[in-house]
């Protein structure tokens, strides 16, 4: 059930035909994967070692490198809150305690019906804008516990819909390439100088 | 690449060849300034000046000339990564002194090397310190202790305390990855020596690094354990206790453990080792680096199989079979009565009443002397091999080395699958094929362990191989080519394999031969009189006989025809048409129970002498432990014979197993460089060489396939029924079990389910097994692994036909 669903198996075959290695596009298939799944399950990375020619073992090394993958189920919207310095000094501490009040989970967990799951994170990189958090990483700015209530009752009721997709959504417009505007890249097998954008003179005197 | 960074023990430097080329023309001039050798760099060590090798890692240039560098991940044989950060040292290459990895910096002319500068030290002390800040200092309850790089080099290159109070990283202990090896993810200093060996050496890449900064750990995918052969080189090159092996894990401390150097006897490969043992057991082998043979590398396989030698089941006494069956007696009584029985059958039926089977599995010695005891007696029926290799011939070619084949310029399979077969002669050559120092064009009816690294694997129906290499013949082109040609499948006449060598060798004369036989001493007997004169006596021949009643007597050598012949009915039938079996054996097996006399014989590590790989290169076996019971070794047992059989020659006159040895150097033609002082501390061994003789003509050519039969590939996998593996616990268990392997298409037109019985119908018998859905047999094909436990497919195998098709039928 959580291999790669026949139309997204053809969005995955597309990307693979975008590079000279097969296994380059690893990291664009775990991100396609949890799309689908809302997040990588054990299945799907054994679907993408099948695909790409690789072993599982590869596979879940490269995928448990990165923060954004998740391996376990998390809600619709998963809300980082910044707990590092600007934001800790402008009330992040506190923020963190009401939203776990607030839905009733601790954080780095998810709400029973699935909807929220809360963490905290490091320095978001908007400390003018203190405290922060993100929703689907998508940043909040200035955060105080009433935001925070409204972003939550607006999440339930759809009104935020529009602006923020459910969680594994990278875009809601998927990249298309049609095959004349295609650039492509060389196998790094066949590139025998150096890089274009390099001007080096191979002197074979 | 991996050979440029090694401590290359043989290729000497290009200096030697200087003289030769300036005499001849320069003589005349006014003394020339001599060139400077491009390969040497010359730098600055610690003040000193030294001469490194061109491309040569500043680490191992320091090593060469006796300056240690402590380092955990760089290893000689694989690629450096720079992971540990332990080998900082400063180096100076005109921009003033800095700190560098000197693993993963190189030689350069006028570099300046400082390994024990105030700041090197301090470097290399806060390196030290950083990894204890995690890592446990539990040495009292760890494996490694006592032979631990990073105990060592804590106490070498440490700071002697350490400034961290934080508590330290925990994790569950241990978890098994594998069934054999196990973690302790908390000793682990993710030097990348387990994961880069896992992908790089042995391109198993079931382990990998997980997580990431803090939480980084070495794991494998759930479910998907580190099944590979090799798994137990990592343990021994895991720099820390964080791996460690199931068979071994607790049985010792290293400081109560004696070593001995030996070769690995599990294949014909010949893997330097040594033997540890404590208390007169074995409790070890690790590899030990041999240039031209293991890179310090070992199988699973020849690693713990030493528990067969320990197992309880050992032959301890010698035995004769009397009314209740086979009766503990002692030596006197079972030679005489061995005696007895060849003298009796000399008398009724002459020499040719008498077949002498197997060797193969013990030393160059023991093979010997038999094979003199054998032709003192007269007796010509007598093969080390019993239909399961090749014609002896094979051994007469021009033969390659491991060296030659890693390096040639096209590497030709025919038959074994050698991941197989010979588990570090493939990663030799896989090496050679991923490192593209060779292109690998593989012959095989069935996908093998290195199809998917060569250049063209091309599939045969099974039996027409000839076809497919002459249609291939343009591949085989070339200066340096090698033709490594063995077995592959056991339900087919060697007879095709053998036409499938003589066209490539007809499309590329010059071509070298590295004859892929498995068993570990198969070539040394061969060599030193185990060969049957002519296919009339060869090992089918001797078993033809005796199934006709044409002889009174069977003496095997460490040989079990019943498990080992594939004709399972003809080794049957033999046994019971020969009056008399003598079985000189190290275990019982289905053969010795059925002999009428048993002699105990000594096992691997329980004997000295030598033993010859699949190269011919003659290394030396050691006797690290006593023997079980009053079991001696068979060179013994035949020196015994030919006393009380009034034989006089040498045979009967040797007082010690260096006198065998003396023996063979002197009187086997190619043995003679293999004297004792040339052996004495020769990792290396010596090779020894063979007469090259063309191949006698060999008519192969299977019929076509009718497409209602499927062709049967019988082929070994590494872990087996074979004895030494059954009597180790640890791998018998890893055996994959018999079964019919189809193309899934295949299996869908049977109508059954995968893992459901079928029965395999041939020509003379029928053979039920769980049928096996794999989408690497080719259609039309069924494969199945050899000597099994659950099936009995070596029933539809008869070593008379050139081929087996079954009809497949559900049950
Ligand atoms: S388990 Fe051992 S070999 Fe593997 S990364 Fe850790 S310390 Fe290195
Ligand atoms: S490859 Fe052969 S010789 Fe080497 S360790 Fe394995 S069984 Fe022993
Ligand atoms: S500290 Fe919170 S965004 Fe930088
Ligand atoms: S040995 Fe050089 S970084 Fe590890």
């Amino acid at each position: 059930m959580s291999r790669l669903t026949d139309a997204n198996l053809a969005i995955a075959r597309d990307i693979i035909a975008r590079y000279p290695r097969k296994k380059s596009a690893l990291i664009p298939l775990l991100h396609l994967t949890q799309e689908q799944n809302g997040y990588v399950t054990d299945d799907a990375m054994r679907h993408l070692a099948e695909l790409l020619d690789i072993t599982p073992a590869e596979v879940i090394g490269t995928a448990t490198f990165y923060e954004m993958f998740k391996f376990e189920e998390v809600g619709t919207y998963v809300i980082n809150i910044c707990q590092t310095m600007s934001c800790a000094l402008l009330g992040a501490g506190a923020l963190m305690h009401h939203a776990e009040e607030k839905l009733g989970i601790k954080a780095g967990s998810t709400t029973a019906d699935g909807m929220f799951t809360i963490e905290a994170a490091e320095c978001q990189a908007a400390c003018t804008e203190a405290p922060t958090m993100q929703v689907n990483y998508r940043h909040q700015y200035r955060v105080t516990t009433e935001d925070f209530d409204q972003m939550i009752d607006d999440l339930r009721s759809g009104a935020l819909s529009g602006d923020i997709p459910p969680h594994g959504t990278l875009g809601r417009n998927r990249q298309n390439i049609p095959a004349d505007k295609f650039v492509g890249a060389p196998d790094p097998d066949d590139v025998t100088e150096g890089p274009a954008w390099i001007p080096v003179k191979v002197d074979n005197s | 690449m991996s050979t440029e960074d090694t401590n290359a023990t043989e290729t000497e430097p290009v200096d030697a060849v200087d003289g030769d080329t300036d005499d001849a023309d320069e003589a005349v001039e006014a003394e020339p300034e001599p060139e400077p050798d491009p390969n040497i760099v010359p730098v600055t060590l610690n003040g000193r000046e030294i001469e490194a090798r061109k491309g040569e890692l500043v680490i191992a240039a320091a090593e060469r000339h006796d300056t240690y560098i402590p380092h955990f991940c760089y290893h000689p044989r694989m690629k450096s990564v720079g992971m540990c950060r332990q080998c900082l040292v400063e180096v100076d290459t005109g921009r003033g002194m800095q700190l560098q990895p000197s693993c993963m910096i190189t030689v350069s002319p006028e570099m300046k090397i400082d390994t024990e500068s105030e700041t090197a030290k301090r470097a290399q002390e806060g390196m030290i310190e950083l990894l204890l800040a995690n890592h446990p200092l539990d040495c009292p309850v760890c494996d490694k202790g006592g032979e631990c790089p990073l105990q060592d080099q804590a106490f070498s290159h440490g700071p002697g305390e350490s400034r961290y109070i934080e508590e330290k990283r925990h994790y569950e202990k241990p978890i098994p990855i594998s069934d054999l090896v196990l973690l302790d993810r908390e000793r682990c200093i993710l030097c990348d020596r387990c994961t880069r060996f896992a992908d790089e050496v042995a391109g198993d890449k079931l382990i990998h690094f997980t997580q990431r900064g803090n939480e980084t750990q070495v794991m494998t995918f759930p479910d998907e354990p580190f099944a590979s052969y090799f798994s137990g080189n990592t343990v021994q090159i895991c720099p820390v206790g964080a791996l460690t092996a199931e068979p071994y894990r607790f049985k010792a401390r290293p400081w109560d453990l004696a070593q001995e150097e030996s070769t690995c006897t599990s294949c014909s490969v010949g893997c330097r080792v040594v033997v540890q043992s404590s208390r007169d057991e074995i409790l070890r082998y690790q590899g030990v680096d041999s240039d031209p043979v293991n890179h310090g590398w070992m199988c699973d396989k020849g690693r713990f199989d030493f528990e067969a030698v320990n197992s309880q089941q050992r032959i301890a006494d010698p035995m004769v079979r009397t009314e209740q069956g086979l009766t503990d007696t002692t030596w006197s009584a079972a030679l005489g009565a061995a005696a007895g029985v060849i003298r009796e059958s000399l008398a009724a039926g002459g020499p040719d009443a008498i077949g002498v089977l197997g060797g193969a599995r013990g030393t160059n010695e023991d093979a010997f002397a038999w094979a003199q005891l054998a032709d003192a007696l007269g007796i010509t029926y007598r093969d080390a091999q019993f239909g399961d290799g090749l014609p002896a011939s094979v051994l007469g070619l021009d033969r390659a080395t491991i060296d030659e084949a890693a390096s040639a310029s096209t590497i030709v399979m025919l038959g074994a699958d050698i991941k197989e077969e010979l588990p570090v002669l493939y990663l030799r050559l896989r090496d050679a094929a991923v490192e593209k120092r060779s292109k690998l064009v593989e012959f095989s009816s069935v996908e093998t362990g290195l199809s998917r690294y060569a250049t063209q694997s091309i599939r045969h129906q099974p039996g027409l191989q000839s076809e497919a290499v002459n249609e291939a013949s343009d591949l085989l082109a070339g200066d340096d080519v090698v033709v490594v040609v063995g077995r592959g499948n056991l339900a087919e006449s060697a007879d095709e394999t053998m036409a499938a060598l003589a066209a490539v060798l007809a499309a590329n004369p010059s071509a070298k031969v590295l004859p892929a036989l498995r068993r570990g001493n198969v070539v040394g007997a061969l060599s030193v009189g185990m060969a049957p004169a002519d296919d009339e006596h060869d090992g089918l021949a001797t078993l033809r006989a005796a199934a006709d009643g044409k002889l009174d007597v069977l003496i095997l050598l460490g040989a079990d025809p019943i498990n080992d012949c594939p004709d399972t009915d003809l080794a049957r039938r033999a046994m019971a048409g020969a009056r008399r079996v003598i079985s000189i054996d190290t275990h019982p097996s289905e053969s010795t129970k059925l002999a009428d006399i048993v002699l105990a014989a000594a096992a691997y590590g329980e004997k000295a002498g030598t033993t010859t790989n699949l190269e011919g290169r003659v290394s030396t076996v050691s006797d690290k432990v006593t023997t079980t019971g009053t079991a001696r070794p068979d060179w013994m047992i035949a020196a015994e014979l030919a006393i009380m059989l009034d034989i006089d020659g040498d045979i009967a006159d040797v007082a010690s197993v260096d006198d065998v040895t003396a023996a063979i150097a002197a009187e086997v033609p190619g043995f003679d460089g293999v004297t004792l002082d040339a052996l004495a501390g020769e990792r290396n061994g010596v090779l020894t060489s063979a007469n090259p003789k063309p191949l006698p003509p060999v008519v192969g050519g299977a019929p076509q396939r009718n497409t209602y039969d499927h062709r049967l590939v019988v082929g070994r996998k590494l872990y087996d029924r074979a004895i030494g593996t059954a009597m180790s616990h640890s791998i018998a268990k890893l055996a994959p079990g018999a079964g019919a392997h189809l193309h899934p298409l295949d299996v869908d037109a049977l109508g059954v389910a995968d893992g459901a019985d079928v029965r395999l119908i041939g020509q003379k018998a029928t053979a039920i097994l769980p049928v096996v859905s794999n989408p690497s047999i080719a259609r039309g094909v069924v494969w199945a692994p050899f000597n099994q436990a659950g099936g009995t497919v070596e029933d539809l195998i008869d070593a008379a036909a050139s081929v087996t098709d079954v009809k497949i039928e559900v049950v």
